[in-house]
């Protein structure tokens, strides 16, 4: 009994981790209203990058007639990253980075034929109903959904962890999703345990997410989805630290979570992933939040995939001290760069900022040595130490130190009262690791192709010393034998020969 | 003979003795030797490994590995342009040696470039395959010749032996993969959305 309640308790305590922040989460005013649908704009703009390194090439050309759900662009090899018509209309331009599509407003659907449901729930033919959705993980790393549930599938993964815990500031399209669609995600995530061959599943949320709970405990019912509450801190929501603080397991860095037998899949993929399992809908529509002082009426919407960022903040009424976009959280995400941004598959939340809640940095000091950012590190590292090693750009003490460990959550930048942008070493510190081991890589390359090449003219060049000796010796031999009376007879002949022809001259 | 001819434990004994004496003092002579061959031998790996291998024997030596070679030997160790001064620096480094600034007799440190044919006016003579190191051109004989931009080194030993001059060096495309973050500069906003330090998780 005592053991029964001990259980209870600690099921009842709050997953958590190490360190951590809590920056205010400025969540509240996107909350008020529901997920909005979205007028079709004039026009798309639909990136073809965006899909890890990867780039997809498109197969319409310019002034072609589409039709909504129709495939408009893929990879040259890897039939899982497709890109499908969000609605009907004409390709008006193709770039080197997107297509821009002109919207029809008649959202006129391909034939039913080619959309193709999932016929058996077999986790083989699920997996192939998400490749042809084109799904990838929407929560911003944008891995392939397809992909990775093969990975799991092959690694016989124990685990799947549903991530809804939205940690960063500003962003609550997962906690929206919830409120309105817990049965969605649910069923999607019980596809996901199908399709992934996990024998258990966790929806991991953020216990102050009140709303989203509720919804969920709702429609949980004899599901095998458990629910998982997560303490509200940052970053709660990175995959490595959700699987340390749900499952207690840890994912070194070389590895991937499949290999501790943990996949981890975002709320928004699992809706996706229901909607191409039921209706056989590819993903061509996301939720994503718009938010930020500037704005007057801050919303979620479903937002079709390749929307002009321009188009949502006039829906939104956007005031005219905005200063930039931020793609992503205000804490992960990065300024938009683009001339014309759009909503690719990963984005989640769009911020505009003002010069109030996103003011200029105070000036870098010296290092005090405080410790605030190790207390902060949420997977345990020392950033004052890595922050001395990367500005002496010590490499080897920076992998002892465990760089590469490093989430980049930028946790250690934020509690730090010497403003030092500490997360930007770290960053230009992994990349030159990187960069120099591509390098050696390709000089050990090289390396090898002129040894191959000096071998080989090795060869050559024996092969042509033994040709010629060889020859040598048929010269040799097909000569006459050679003795020193038949050279005498020889010279004495060609003696004869002048001395005759001397006599014919004085003749 | 020895003097102990009537002892003949004692003259055993002595002749065992002196040639252990021999058999040890060679063994450790022929391990001093192997030791040393050895260090000199993964010293040369060391060193090897730093260079850039493009092979195109701008420092005088004909190739990476002999000027490697050379450099365990006490060759200076500034003479190598495409590594440029982090060569330089990485070999100081690993050999104890002041870090010198490229020997300018040996030319000019320059972005890492990759050589492209003419194709037009190639005439298919096939010495430029044979100058390459690294096989990174493709042709035949009274064919165009092209060059595999990915294993191509930059080397520059192409270009002498083309009898038309249809060989250009020209810099390395910039990809994506090239972008690098922009060094650490104190930056607006990113990291500072909430500045209350009171907010402090713990």
């Amino acid at each position: 009994m005592i053991r029964n309640l001990i259980q209870r308790i600690s099921a009842l305590r709050h997953a958590s981790f190490k360190g951590g922040i809590r920056p205010a989460p400025h969540k509240q005013r996107t909350l008020v209203s529901r997920i909005m649908p979205m007028p079709l704009p004039e026009y798309l703009l639909l990136s073809l990058s965006g899909y890890k390194e990867e780039h997809l090439s498109p197969v319409v050309k310019e002034g072609d007639q589409v039709f909504k759900f129709q495939i408009i662009a893929q990879h040259h090899s890897r039939k899982e990253l497709l890109l499908h018509a969000p609605t009907s209309g004409t390709i008006e331009q193709i770039g080197t980075n997107h297509i821009r599509l002109t919207c029809d407003g008649q959202d006129t659907e391909v034939s039913q034929q080619s959309q193709q449901k999932a016929k058996m729930h077999s986790p083989a033919s699920l997996i192939d109903c998400i490749a042809k959705a084109g799904i990838i993980g929407l929560g911003g790393a944008g891995f392939s959904t397809a992909a990775k549930l093969r990975l799991a599938a092959r690694a016989e993964v124990e685990t799947l962890i549903i991530n809804a815990a939205e940690c960063e500031p500003y962003i609550c399209c997962d906690e929206a999703l919830l409120r309105e669609k817990a049965q969605e995600v649910i069923r999607g995530a019980e596809y996901l345990m199908l399709a992934s061959g996990a024998r258990s599943c966790l929806i991991a949320i953020e216990s102050d997410k009140t709303d989203a709970i509720a919804a969920v405990r709702k429609c949980l019912g004899d599901s095998p989805v458990q629910l998982k509450l997560l303490a509200s801190k940052y970053p709660a929501g990175d995959e490595r630290v959700i699987i340390k603080s749900t499952t207690g397991k840890e994912v070194p860095d070389q590895l991937r979570p499949a290999d501790v037998g943990i996949v981890v899949q975002n709320a928004g993929t699992a809706r996706a992933v229901f909607e191409a399992v039921t209706f056989g809908q590819p993903c061509i529509s996301r939720v994503v939040t718009v938010a930020g002082s500037p704005l007057q009426t801050p919303k979620n919407f479903y937002a079709l995939i390749g929307t002009p960022l321009s188009h949502l903040f006039e829906l939104c009424g956007l005031a005219d001290n905005a200063k930039h976009i931020i793609l992503g959280g205000a804490l992960m995400g990065r300024y938009a760069e683009e001339e014309q941004p759009s909503v690719k598959k990963t984005t989640n939340c769009i911020v505009a900022t003002d010069s109030e809640n996103f003011p200029q940095p105070m000036p870098e000091r010296a290092c005090i040595r405080c410790g605030y950012c190790a207390e902060a590190c949420p997977v345990g590292l020392l950033p004052q130490q890595l922050l001395h090693f990367s500005r002496l750009q010590d490499q080897q003490e920076l992998r002892d130190h465990g760089l590469m460990n490093c989430i980049e959550c930028g946790a250690c930048a934020y509690v730090c009262p010497s403003n030092i942008p500490l997360v930007q070493h770290y960053r230009c510190s992994k990349e030159d690791i990187h960069l120099l081991e591509r390098n050696q890589a390709q000089s050990q390359h090289w390396q090898a192709r002129y040894q191959h090449y000096q071998y080989r003219q090795k060869k050559l060049a024996d092969a042509n010393n033994r040709k010629k000796t060889r020859a040598k010796a048929a010269d040799l031999a097909a000569a006459p034998d050679f003795s020193r009376a038949s050279a005498k007879m020889e010279v004495a002949a060609a003696v004869a020969r002048v001395k005759a022809k001397k006599q014919r001259e004085n003749d | 003979m020895l003097p102990l001819t009537d002892q003949p434990l004692a003259t055993g004994l002595v002749w065992a003795l002196a040639l252990g004496c021999l058999f040890w003092t060679t063994r450790r002579f022929w391990r001093w030797l192997n030791l040393e061959r050895q260090q000199q031998r993964s010293l040369v790996d060391l060193v090897n490994r730093e260079l850039p291998q493009t092979q195109c024997g701008q420092c005088g030596f004909a190739g990476c590995r002999p000027y490697a070679r050379a450099i365990a030997q006490g060759e200076a160790i500034n003479k190598c342009p495409p590594g440029g001064e982090q060569t330089i620096a990485r070999l100081s480094e690993l050999l104890q040696e002041l870090a010198e600034p490229l020997d300018p007799g040996h030319g000019q440190s320059q972005p890492p470039l990759v050589a492209v044919i003419r194709e037009a006016e190639c005439i298919g003579c096939t010495k430029c395959i044979q100058a390459c190191p690294v096989d990174a051109i493709l042709g035949g004989l009274k064919f165009m010749h092209t060059v595999i931009a990915a294993e191509c080194t930059g080397c520059d030993l192409c270009v002498e032996p083309c009898p038309v001059d249809c060989i250009d060096l020209v810099p390395l495309r910039q990809t994506p993969r090239q972008w690098r973050t922009p060094a650490p500069v104190a930056q607006a906003g990113l990291s500072a959305t909430a500045t209350t330090s009171e907010q402090r998780a713990w």
